[in-house]
């Protein structure tokens, strides 16, 4: 029999604000433990939550980006729990009236090549709340301590329909709405600051079976690729538990991204009840359409990759170096749009391969970069490369001069030299040389015939090996013809 | 058993005390030094205080003095004593709740409502003893060991849950302090005790720092030794915290200047339902008297039905206890407070904590709550509460459509004996009646003394009026007060 996986996925997505979900303290990674607390996020006595408008805003952006329905009314419930990274032993969520509800996620699939587009689908959301994040736990000796942090930093959570059939197309989910996070600014995504968090909920069916299989949750998936092999191997699992006559078991398994291995949690799921009900400190807010319109939100990063293939005719490789840096992209556009659609090409090219490798080496982000690059001065050095003023082999000098100082092509063309390869004392001497081997062309130019000019430089591209600039030889040989 | 009002200046209203400051007759040291005595004088007997700073509230009034020499007097309760209920955080004092859980828990910070007194100048006065985290109407649920008596007989109960504030006021032992009110905390004790109790509006008066117990029901009021000086309390305190995000966006009036010209007349209403079995005889016939007066005043008064009041109670512990079993979780001895010794795990640490920690009507609360929360209770219980809760709220404002104010009595009887009601939680219970729909319609409600019984224990009369009309309010329960001596009558603590 044919086996089909269904999976569903639980993305929790850290929004990106100044301060915590329902206090003034701010909201970061990294500080010393248990700095980034107050009254509230301690859960001392009589401190009481004040809802942040700004989480508000990313996540009804989010859910606007992806096309979901927002709720006219964001609605506060309280989800109760004893747990030590809670301080307040609830965590106040979103129950029955979630934020958005709907909308779907694009994603790619793997093409039939790298350097082909692969097939797109649309993955239904079932919906999207808002809540705030946990404390962190870390068991040292014989105790466990605690940084309260991360507690009270606001969190989305995003469950997608069970509509996912294969690890790689979960992979290309996360990835996709990643990149929608990361183009709507709600989320940097980093993983390893567990800004992004993912389970997935796994089961296998016989193919065109209607019905959904018991489901195994698969935690601590930590990373993209971890995701994408941890659900790998638990369909396998269940198909061989399945081949040997066996039935899947409902339970929490945990994921070890480093030994490629799963093991039980907790078998059955524990029948967890959270005695939701509203939560009676904050009022419900209501969301309407002035609310909605006020938020901008920026192209989706599938229809700009679509939109660079048409407009600027990219190859698509290009296009998907391109487009999952929404600020890299941006420059590209910036550059091109003053480059013309004949040069896009070009300049594209330059920022995958100068720009980029520089990003990388540096550890800047594209906006950090972007801001030494003065505005279309990538289109003015691919305009004088096409136009031959400069050589293709001395891009990557004036390039890193570029990036490294912020000056304008020009600038760095006139004090470094950098028209041609050859220094100057050199050219200087194959232009006498030039001169001195070819007195009929001499006499010519200084009777006035200009184009005798050209005469001296053959010999002078051929003394350089071709790595001259033309406009440098030119400007020599009439600096010292003017002299004769 | 009473006599005529003190000339002590340990006894005076704060609006009398602030005169005799104002015009240097007093400083505020003398007036602190007044009530610290009277409070080493006779607390051994009323026992309203879980703890009291003498030295730090001296050197509040000594820092009082020099701002008034410098001319730099704050607001209209500079230099005066006002006492806190144990629940309200003060930054730097004890923060306890009358409960073991917080026995040594000292605030780290201010509650919005200490902040406004200090800014009005007030001298934070101790913390006042009640029933462990609000939950009584005796302070005999108090587990800080401190037994507070109500200073018109010593052998009852001051009423609760905040008995040590409104005995404090009775007793000399603060000018005026600050309570919370869930379903009566101030306005009963205010009512046994023979002083002025108000319950705001929910929402008029910020929550932030006031340890919860029921959130959509608790609300910070003052205790008072006259309406004027429940004004000015009041006045100091209220208005929109952004801190509190039920905190209404809205000016508060200036409650003493409007005492003056609201001048009636009213139209009053009598819920017939407020004065059914169980309302002790003395006290229905004071609070009938005092409808009597207002007519004299040239006052309407009606009938009035609130009909669904039978019901006030069950809903009151249906979403009291669901509120306060999600709102006490945070007591778990991880971050703060009672950490029980024997603990080997997490789950240990939480069993025996909280076990150790809290008392029994706190646990009873919690397992209550926790219950009606449960899945497959929910709708049955919590959902099913918030709708009648609803019909209750209407049940007032239809009222309130005709009349300005209700008339019943706060307490169903007066003050009754130490141990009566302490086996009896459903009997405990009972003495909310008349206060807790007040609390579930979020409206304001007075109490104010309107007589005593044969054997000398106070009487109160609640006002109930509409929400946010707390001035109206004050000048209704003030034109019965001024023609009356009740409230400046003290009880005789020698």
């Amino acid at each position: 029999m044919n086996y089909e996986a269904v999976i569903g996925l639980e993305v929790h997505v850290q929004v990106k604000t100044r301060s915590k979900m329902f206090s003034r303290v701010a909201a970061a990674y990294g500080a010393p433990a248990n700095t980034l607390t107050d009254p509230v996020v301690l859960a001392l006595p009589g401190a009481l939550p004040v809802m942040n408008k700004a989480a508000l805003d990313q996540t009804i952006r989010a859910g606007l980006m992806l096309g979901a329905d927002i709720a006219p009314v964001c609605k506060w419930d309280r989800k109760n729990y004893f747990y030590p990274d809670s301080p307040k032993n609830y965590q106040i969520s979103q129950y029955d009236q979630p934020i958005c509800r709907g909308g779907a996620v694009e994603i790619e699939l793997p093409g039939p090549a790298r350097n082909v587009m692969g097939e797109h689908k649309r993955i239904p959301l079932t919906r999207i709340h808002l809540e705030e994040d946990v404390g962190k736990l870390d068991h040292v000796g014989g105790g466990t301590l605690i940084d309260f942090n991360r507690a009270g930093t606001p969190l989305m959570e995003i469950v997608s329909d069970p509509a996912l059939r294969s690890a790689d197309e979960a992979f290309a989910y996360l990835t996709a709405l990643k990149t929608v996070m990361i183009y709507g600014g709600i989320s940097d995504c980093d993983m390893e600051k567990g800004q992004l968090r993912c389970d997935a909920n796994i089961s296998i069916r016989p193919a065109g079976c209607v019905e959904l299989g018991t489901k195994v949750e698969l935690k601590n998936l930590n990373s993209i690729s971890f995701v994408r092999d941890g659900i790998a191997h638990e369909i396998r699992r269940q198909l061989a538990v399945v081949a040997a006559g066996g039935a899947v078991v409902q339970e929490t398994r945990d994921y070890d991204g480093q030994t490629g291995a799963s093991q039980s949690l907790r078998a059955k799921e524990m029948a967890h009840d959270y005695r939701y009900f509203p939560d009676p400190d904050l009022m419900p807010v209501v969301v309407d359409e002035a609310w909605k319109a006020s938020l901008p939100i920026p192209e989706l990063p599938f229809d700009k990759q679509r939109r660079f293939l048409a407009a600027y005719r990219l190859p698509y490789t290009m296009t998907s170096v391109l487009i999952p840096d929404r600020e890299l992209a941006d420059l590209f556009e910036a550059e091109a749009a003053q480059a013309g659609a004949d040069h896009a090409e070009a300049v594209a090219h330059w920022f995958v391969n100068c720009f980029l490798r520089e990003m990388n080496e540096r550890k800047l982000t594209a906006a950090e970069l972007g801001r030494r690059v003065p505005r279309g001065q990538v289109a003015e050095l691919v305009r004088r490369v096409r136009s031959g003023a400069l050589l293709g082999t001395a891009v990557a000098a004036v390039s890193a001069e570029m990036l490294a100082t912020g000056r304008t092509v020009a600038e760095i063309v006139a004090s470094q030299d950098l028209g041609s390869r050859a220094g100057s004392a050199e050219l200087e001497l194959w232009c006498r040389e030039a001169i001195a081997g070819n007195p009929k062309a001499l006499a010519d130019f200084k009777s006035g015939k200009e184009s005798a000019i050209n005469g001296f430089k053959g010999p002078v591209m051929r003394a350089a090996k071709g790595k001259a600039d033309p406009q440098r030889v030119d400007e020599t040989l009439r600096r010292l013809l003017s002299g004769i | 058993m009473k006599r005529a009002s003190s000339e002590a200046l340990f006894n005076q209203p704060a609006a009398a005390a602030a005169d005799m400051l104002a015009r240097g007759r007093i400083s505020a040291v003398e007036l602190t030094s007044a009530v610290i005595g009277r409070a080493r004088a006779v607390e051994d007997r009323v026992q309203a205080f879980n703890s009291f700073d003498a030295e730090d509230a001296l050197a509040q009034a000594r820092a009082s003095d020099a701002r008034r020499a410098a001319g730099q007097a704050r607001g209209p309760l500079e230099g005066i004593p006002v006492g806190f209920k144990d629940v309200i955080a003060v930054e730097g004092q004890p923060l306890t709740a009358s409960s073991r859980m917080l026995a040594n828990f000292i605030s780290p910070y201010d509650a919005t409502v200490t902040r406004k007194l200090k800014e009005a100048g007030a001298v934070c006065w101790g913390r006042l003893n009640l029933d462990e985290f609000a939950m009584g109407s005796s302070t005999e649920n108090s587990g800080s060991g401190r037994s507070t008596s109500n200073p018109w007989d010593l052998a009852r109960v001051p009423g609760g849950s905040s008995g040590g504030s409104a005995a404090a006021v009775a007793a000399g032992e603060a000018v005026a302090a600050l309570g919370s009110d869930t379903g009566g905390s101030i306005r009963q004790p205010a009512a046994l005790c023979g002083v002025v109790g108000l319950k705001p509006t929910y929402g008029l008066v910020s929550r932030y720092g006031l340890i919860a117990f029921a959130s959509s029901l608790d609300q910070i009021g003052p205790f008072a030794r006259t309406v004027e000086d429940a004004a000015i309390v009041l006045g100091a305190i209220a208005g929109h915290d952004p801190l509190d995000s039920t905190s209404v966006r809205a000016d508060a009036p200036d409650y003493r200047t409007e005492l003056g010209r609201r001048k009636g007349p009213w139209k009053l209403g009598i819920a017939k339902e407020y004065f059914g079995a169980g309302i002790d005889p003395e006290v229905g016939a004071a609070v009938q008297a005092a409808a009597d007066h207002y007519r004299r005043l040239g006052c309407t008064i009606r009938e009035v039905s609130l009909p669904h009041t039978r019901y006030a109670v069950g809903v009151y512990y249906i979403i009291a206890t669901a509120e306060c079993s999600s709102n006490l979780a945070r007591y778990d001895g991880v971050r703060y407070g009672h950490r029980s010794a024997e603990a080997k795990d997490v789950l240990e640490l939480y069993f025996q904590s909280r076990a150790e920690g809290f008392g029994p009507e706190v646990k009873r609360r919690i397992i209550l709550g926790t219950y009606v929360l449960s899945s497959g209770y929910y709708d049955a219980y919590y959902l099913r509460a918030q709708k009648v809760r609803t019909l209750i709220r209407r049940d007032f404002l239809a009222a309130h459509q005709e009349v300005d104010a209700i008339l019943t009595p706060t307490s169903p009887t007066p003050a009754f004996r130490k141990g009566e009601r302490a086996a009896d939680p459903l009997a405990m219970y009972l003495s909310d009646i008349c206060t807790i729909g007040v609390n579930l319609a979020g409206l304001p409600a007075i109490s104010v003394p309107c007589g005593f019984t044969r054997s000398g224990l106070p009487i109160g009369l609640q006002l109930i009026g509409r929400p946010f009309e707390e001035a109206e309010l004050l000048a209704i329960a003030q034109a019965y007060e001024r023609d009356h001596e009740w409230h400046a009558l003290r009880p005789d603590l020698p």
